[in-house]
């Protein structure tokens, strides 16, 4: 961290290294510090928010990770169980499968009732009530991708249910659909890419009710971060792997007992497996501008102890970077309708000039707009999702996905603040939230996966 | 099963109008480009062709008769469908049918050459009209016409309720009078469906559309205009003087029901929209596959796995531009999926018209843009689908009607009450 050891303003609070101070700044930066100080509130000045008590502890310290369970190895380490592709029938279809709407309409009562309600709280606190966490494992979140062989649901592969899903959760929030789609991202990955051993170690953990807290660690704290090239490194040493590096949007870092996490080995990026009572791990908390039920951290990693996980020439780990961007467009797509139904009622509800603004072109068509470009997302997210259960190529259909939900999905969560006006503004309502969740479209990597 | 792939049956079909598009609407399409006005005559080989294949039954929905209704079920309120899959499908099961067909195939020509689609023999709106709502003795009688379609007046656009032509019943025969501009292939077309009132203090409900042969003494094709794009399509301004056509080329129900309003004449909307989106689809394609190439000579690829902000501008852009394509695609085919299954798509067919209109034009004014004057000159023909372009954001519905007429789905609000 160059810019904190600086003295100019540049660096500092999202400005530009090339600012500087004048005169009046100066004046104003010292009066800022002294609306900063704690002594106006220890002499009763101004009233100690418990938010700011929580900010403080939680970013300023940094904590060793949960000392975990110890996961025994089993089996052998030949290639692990793989599910097959769904088969198509080569018919254009927009219909989901039996056994996905049943899955969604389970899933979508829980976001309803559960997650919606929670959901402000959550915000508030940077994490996710236990409560809603365990109830997320009695409806079967970790194994959704899992194979039926090893105590999963997947009968095939799962990318469209994921999806599907993720979008279901995210109607009801998006912090905790990250925070309870994280372990199942972890328990996919093993299933998808992961050894015999690998699977028989780590995936019977997911299948019970006291499935640990797990995270995919893709994105790094880096300016224009090109996961495909990410800085933290592995080692081969005579006893597997050690990697050093940070990563950050490490979903629920602090609770976690087992990540996946990349790294450059050699010359191309790879997927590693790290358990939390490895050593050589620190947690940082990170609370960002959204997605905060999520508890996002970072990790710090030093010589930490790791197995591969997959194929080490790049291919899996860029595979895993596709399904990982999918689930997030579907975030996006469950955040976006949370967005339009809201928005419907209220400009219909919300009286000006003595009629609902709604009976107003200006108002009217931006919700026109929202929808068009909301169901636009949908149908190429779904596209790239099915290209994907069907082992075809998607990497061109999640890259215009990815460019859409986190493009359009953001205008979504802009218009969806500036429709309620002011009140749109306040937390009262949670069009905000959502305007502060849809920015992390686009820019996370990692976190969830379908 | 949820899968956006080009149906397999299809896929013939879409490579057949691809190869037709490249190898026989390319060739010619800067030269009607300059030419406007002159009748494009190779079209004619390729009207007998696509005959040809229709008759051996391997060009379903090669064009816009193809989006055809239920005639079983025809019903303002409810969808079109594909008759021939009706016919033979069983209950519940998912369908692929001639709408489908049609978007996909218009688009391919379109990525040929818009202005040359849009002057195919025998493939006209007004087709697309007939095809939707004509009973069985008027699709003998007029489904091997060419049909284009007259619904513009010079006092009205989009605001149907102030359509001014008339249609009076005398005898067994109406008799039409005003006058329409903006018919598409009007003067080359051998009918026209032409949009007039049967009582004015009715409103809309009484508009009726009607099937007018040329040669009908008293329609008169007074002028034809110049355009900013598609100029290998003629736009005709047609009059009306006494007119008299039989009382059977009234399409449809000539019953004015005050109650059911407009259904009739705008269920065809529900039809021609998504093909309009289509064309615009295709004619945007054009310039994208174009413009990667020209782009990729010039040292720019696009990396689908690497995030925008990470490459170069002009590939940023790119990739922006094709995945706004890749909804506009998508919405469209979903609208002819619904039309082929039967499900109500108004919704669907006036979101797909306004996010392909719009994208359209986006795509070819950008395209323009990334290749500079290798984009604005003649040498090349981005600029020509640049123009061509820009139509489809506006016929068939205005960009602003689509948004008027989705807001009032999702909204639950009548015209009444969101003007």
């Amino acid at each position: 961290m160059a810019s904190t050891s600086r003295h100019g303003p540049g660096g500092k609070h999202g400005l530009a290294s090339s600012e500087t101070r004048d005169p009046i700044g100066y004046a104003v930066a010292a009066l800022s510090k002294l609306a900063q100080s704690d002594l106006l509130d220890r002499v009763g000045l101004r009233k100690a928010t418990e938010q700011a008590v929580y900010t403080a502890t939680r970013s300023g310290l940094r904590t060793m990770a949960v000392a975990g369970r110890t996961f025994t190895r089993k089996g052998r380490k030949r290639a692990g169980v793989r599910v097959a592709s769904a088969d198509a029938r080569g018919v254009f279809d927009l219909t989901p499968t039996e056994d996905e709407q049943m899955l969604v309409q389970v899933v979508k009562e829980f976001a309803e009732e559960v997650v919606r309600p929670s959901a402000a709280e959550a915000d508030e606190a940077c994490a996710t009530p236990e409560a809603v966490l365990k109830a997320s494992l009695e409806i079967g979140l970790p194994i959704l991708g899992v194979p039926e062989s090893l105590g999963g649901v997947a009968e095939q592969r799962s990318a469209v249910g994921g999806v599907l899903v993720a979008e279901a959760l995210a109607h009801g929030d998006l912090g905790i659909a990250v925070a309870t789609l994280a372990p199942g991202a972890v328990a996919t990955a093993i299933s998808l890419w992961g050894s015999e051993q690998q699977q028989q170690t780590y995936l019977p953990a997911f299948t019970d009710d006291q499935a640990p807290a797990a995270a995919l660690a893709l994105a790094e704290p880096t300016v224009l971060y090109d996961a495909l090239r990410p800085a933290t490194t592995a080692v081969a040493g005579a006893d597997g792997y050690t990697l050093t590096g940070v990563k950050s949007g490490v979903v629920r870092g602090a609770e976690a007992e087992l990540f996946v996490v990349g790294a450059m080995l050699d010359d191309a990026p790879a997927l590693f497996l790290v358990e939390s009572s490895a050593g050589g791990l620190e947690i940082e908390a990170d609370p960002s501008m959204g997605a905060r039920a999520a508890g996002l951290t970072r990790l710090h990693l030093s010589d930490t102890p790791a197995q591969l996980l997959g194929g080490a020439d790049g291919t899996d780990y860029t595979e895993c970077l596709r399904l990982s961007r999918l689930a997030w467009c579907a975030l996006a797509v469950g955040t976006g309708q949370a967005v339009l139904d809201y928005v419907t009622a209220y400009v219909k509800e919300r009286q000006a000039f003595g009629e609902p603004v709604a009976h107003r072109q200006s108002v009217a068509f931006m919700v026109a707009d929202l929808a068009i470009e909301l169901q636009a997302m949908r149908l190429v997210t779904w596209r790239a999702a099915s290209r994907a259960a069907q082992g075809k190529s998607f990497a061109r259909e999640v890259a215009l996905a990815h460019q859409l939900c986190a493009e359009k999905g953001m205008k979504i969560g802009l218009d969806g603040v500036q429709l309620l006006g002011g009140h749109g503004f306040v937390k009262e309502h949670p069009v905000e939230r959502w305007y502060r969740d849809l920015r992390a479209v686009g820019l996370m990597e990692g976190g969830v996966l379908v | 099963m949820i899968n956006l792939e080009t149906p397999r049956k299809h896929r013939v079909l879409v490579d057949q109008a691809h190869q037709v598009a490249m190898n026989m609407l390319r060739p010619i399409s800067r030269k009607y480009d300059r030419a406007e006005h002159e009748y494009p005559k190779e079209l004619d080989m390729l009207a007998a062709m696509i005959d040809g294949l229709s008759e051996s039954g391997t060009a379903e929905g090669a064009g816009a008769t193809g989006a055809t209704q239920d005639k079983a079920k025809r019903d303002p309120a409810k969808p079109a469908a594909d008759k021939r899959a009706a016919d033979k499908s069983e209950s519940g099961k998912v369908r692929n049918g001639a709408n489908l067909a049609s978007v996909l195939s218009v688009a391919e020509m379109c990525w040929g050459d818009t202005g040359l689609l849009l002057s195919m023999p025998r493939q006209g709106l007004g087709n697309a009209a007939i095809a939707a709502v004509a009973d069985e003795e008027q699709q003998r009688r007029f489904g091997k016409l060419w049909a284009s379609m007259a619904i513009t007046e010079p006092g009205m656009g989009s605001d149907s309720a102030a359509l001014s032509t008339t249609a009076v019943l005398d005898g067994d025969e109406y008799v039409i009078n005003g006058e329409k501009i903006f018919v598409t292939a009007g003067e080359r077309s051998s009918a026209v469906v032409v949009w007039a009132s049967l009582d004015k203090s009715l409103g809309r409900a009484a508009i009726k559309s009607f099937v007018v042969e040329k040669g009908t003494p008293g329609m008169k094709v007074e002028r034809l205009e110049e355009k900013l794009g598609i100029r290998a399509s003629d736009t005709a301004v047609i009059t009306f003087t006494d007119c008299r056509v039989p009382a059977g080329n009234l399409l449809g129900s000539p019953e004015i029901d005050v109650r059911a309003g407009f259904g009739g004449a705008m269920a065809t909307f529900d039809n021609t929209r998504p093909l309009v989106a289509a064309m615009a689809i295709g004619c945007a394609r054009a310039s994208l596959d174009l413009t990667r190439d020209l782009l990729e000579q010039a040292g720019v690829v696009v990396d689908y796995d690497r995030p925008a902000q990470a490459q170069s501008a002009a590939a940023a852009r790119l990739l922006q531009l094709e995945a706004d394509w890749e909804g506009a695609k998508l919405l469209t085919m979903q609208a002819a999926w619904m039309a082929d299954n039967r499900q109500p798509n108004s919704l669907e067919a006036s979101m797909a018209k306004a996010k392909a209109g719009r994208v359209g034009s986006q795509i070819t004014l950008a395209c323009v843009e990334l290749a500079g004057t290798v984009g604005y000159s003649e040498h090349e023909l981005l600029e020509k689908w640049a123009r061509d372009s820009k139509i489809l954001d506006i016929f068939e519905g205005t960009q602003q009607i689509q948004q008027l007429i989705v807001a009032r789905r999702v909204l639950g609000l009548s015209s009444a009450e969101l003007k």
